[in-house]
């Protein structure tokens, strides 16, 4: 069977499964919409805290970034898997005792003001646009390469899907959903590496086969330092960044996960404080199986790629080479005349440009794969863009009914008027996203970097403070954010945007770049809360109770929006 | 619950967040970024040792460590009928 029509018949087979599956669990009450009743089970919410977080970036992306950057790609690796350990410590187990919907909510309550509560709705909305529209682009661009139709469509595709069942479904429809989700990705992602490390390794375990040794009895990571150094391109187990970079973008990507709303507010969906520490635990293995695989998918896509098209005739290349050049993602110049394909470190001499984003799409091509395992990676392709989608949908709405409308402009809203608010936002929010899926703002990839780093700077510093210390009060904690968020703007725009005088690389304040900024952002923010709560008033003594309270585990009552 | 007990049950967990975030630190920013050049000169088959931290190993022990965060806690619950 063709590919076009093994991806068609993935892909709808697993609309159809997402779309009968927001049928039977259509939300009735706000508490469905916003935490799908508060009754999912741990090993749920790990798998669909799993299909949440891991997005069109982990899925599509990360591997094609750790290929070209070696060592340097382990910022992701450790930064996007390390800010569990901080969420299931420091934050989930409390959030989930303190028992609301929302984020915002907490910061609103914790530190009893509308102005704390109104800069945390502002950062999850900041927050989760900037992500949401990474989303929309990754199922334009799987649409396009796979079933040829354009990418707008594909967007709008995609549009409808995520709207019927988050619109439907609310938080309730999304985690199953996401748990269905997570299961099409990571078999999508797993089979086409299984089938690789064989081929290349013999071992049948991608994790071991990346260490292994090929045909020749080469280790398969000094092979491809060996082809690195011909080319000239840095070792790829040294990398070269700066040491302090790489640990402050670490830091930042960390913090930033155990900041970002969407992923927190899965734990309010349990039903007690032991299971919101054990499902985080669950997601963290689920995510770890996609995130250890990656890096060898990584070294064999790198290598089969170096191997299949340097020093080869152009004219003789496999027909995935084409294919790719018609989407732009992939580009040959020959700038020497000879035919041949010359990839170098070296620009002036480069002859062959490879998208980053290609190289996990392409690689089970390239492999020579049966066409079914390029259809479904395909189909995992979009149940990781969808299911992350889906999830920031969710905090997007639930910021605009619940922390905007029911908590600040109108109290008095009846349950059945807040949900109705609930799914229009949502539309709303479905409609904007996909204007920025079909319109990519060229700062999409520019902005990825501020959502961690703002999520870092902002939401971070304020639920651990507000959980470990009593004293800290609502001028500390506002101040703290305010000029977290603000140090965070202005380092980003100043050397993304070129604004404020602009700057290179070499103006970076101890040589670190924006994407490791959040890290400073955050230890502001924490110093300034610290200092400012010293000199004002101490919180009032209910609120302090709370805080005894949420250490507590017993007793938790069902997450409530009284 | 006591006062005391209170006390004593927070202390308890925040002696097992300290321990737990030290070895956090040490696999990730020591072993995958600091010591990285110091550890890659060892070898375990293929992977030289620093690289191995940084892209697999920190990750597998990130999961160990928050299981043993649950057993821990699940205990100290236990002790102290916090089990709802």
């Amino acid at each position: 069977m063709d590919l076009q029509i093994w991806t068609w018949v993935l892909v709808g087979i697993t609309f159809s499964l997402y779309i009968g599956i927001a049928i039977w669990s259509r939300a009735g009450s706000t508490k469905e919409f916003y935490v799908a009743g508060g009754g999912v089970s741990p090993l749920a919410n790990g798998l669909a805290t799993a299909a949440d977080w891991m997005s069109a970036a982990s899925f599509i992306s990360m591997a094609g970034i750790i290929s070209f950057n070696g060592y340097d790609g382990s910022v992701y690796l450790m930064g996007w898997t390390g800010g569990y350990v901080l969420l299931a410590l420091l934050l989930a187990p409390y959030l989930r005792k303190f028992g609301k919907f929302t984020v915002p909510d907490f910061i609103g309550d914790r530190y009893y003001s509308n102005v704390a509560r109104s800069v945390a709705v502002f950062c999850a909305l900041i927050v989760s646009f900037t992500y949401v529209a990474g989303q929309m682009r990754g199922v334009g661009l799987v649409f396009s390469r796979f079933l040829e139709v354009n990418i707008n469509t594909g967007v709008i595709i995609g549009m409808v899907i995520v709207l019927f069942y988050a619109v439907l479904g609310g938080m309730k429809g999304i985690t199953y959903t996401q748990v269905a989700q997570y299961c099409v990705l990571i078999f999508a992602f797993m089979v086409p590496a299984i089938f690789i490390s064989i081929q290349m390794t013999g071992n049948p375990i991608p994790q071991i086969g990346f260490g292994g040794q090929d045909v020749n009895g080469v280790y398969l990571l000094d092979k491809l330092d060996g082809l690195h150094r011909d080319l000239g391109f840095a070792e790829y187990t040294s990398g070269s960044k700066s040491k302090l970079d790489v640990f402050f973008i670490t830091a930042a990507l960390m913090v930033g996960t155990a900041g970002l709303p969407h992923v927190i507010v899965r734990f309010f969906t349990v039903k007690k404080v032991s299971d919101a520490r054990k499902s985080a635990g669950w997601a963290l293995l689920f995510i770890m199986i996609l995130y250890t695989t990656a890096p060898a998918i990584a070294v064999f896509s790198r290598t089969n790629m170096i191997e299949t098209v340097n020093n080869k005739e152009y004219k003789n290349m496999p027909s995935w080479f084409s294919t790719w050049e018609e989407t732009g993602l992939l580009s040959f110049n020959d700038i020497n005349n000879d035919g041949k394909i010359q990839y170098l470190a070296d620009p002036s001499k480069n002859e062959l440009i490879v998208d980053k984003d290609i190289m996990v799409l392409a690689n089970p091509e390239i492999a020579g794969l049966p066409n079914w395992v390029i259809a479904l990676v395909a189909a995992g392709g979009l149940a990781a863009a969808l299911s992350t989608a889906a999830g920031l949908l969710l905090v997007i709405s639930a910021s605009v009914s619940h922390d905007l409308i029911k908590k600040m402009i109108k109290p008095d809203i009846s349950e059945k008027g807040e949900l109705v608010a609930a799914r229009l936002s949502a539309v709303v929010a479905v409609c904007v996203a996909g204007y920025f899926g079909i319109n990519p703002p060229d700062f999409v990839a520019a902005t990825v970097a501020l959502a961690f780093g703002l999520a870092a700077a902002s939401f971070f510093p304020a639920i651990i403070l507000g959980i470990f210390t009593k004293k800290m009060n609502k001028e500390g904690a506002i101040s703290g954010m305010v000029v977290g968020v603000l140090a965070m703007l202005f380092y980003m725009l100043k050397f993304k945007f070129n604004w404020f005088g602009g700057g290179t690389k070499e103006d970076w304040w101890l040589g670190i770049s924006p994407e490791g900024f959040g890290t400073v952002a955050m230890i502001i923010n924490f110093i300034v809360s610290i200092i400012i709560s010293k000199f004002t008033p101490d919180p009032p003594l209910e609120v302090q109770e709370i805080v005894t309270n949420i250490r507590i585990p017993s007793g938790v009552g069902e997450a409530t929006h009284s | 619950m006591k006062k005391s007990d209170q006390k004593k049950y927070w202390k308890t967990n925040l002696k097992y967040v300290a321990i737990l975030l030290s070895i956090w630190f040490v696999v990730s920013y020591g072993f995958g970024i600091v010591f990285v050049d110091e550890l890659n000169s060892i070898r375990i088959g293929g992977f030289k040792l620093g690289f191995w931290f940084a892209q697999q190993g920190s990750i597998y022990v990130f999961t160990i460590l928050i299981f043993v965060y649950v057993r821990l806690m699940n205990k100290l619950d236990a002790k102290y009928n916090l089990e709802s």
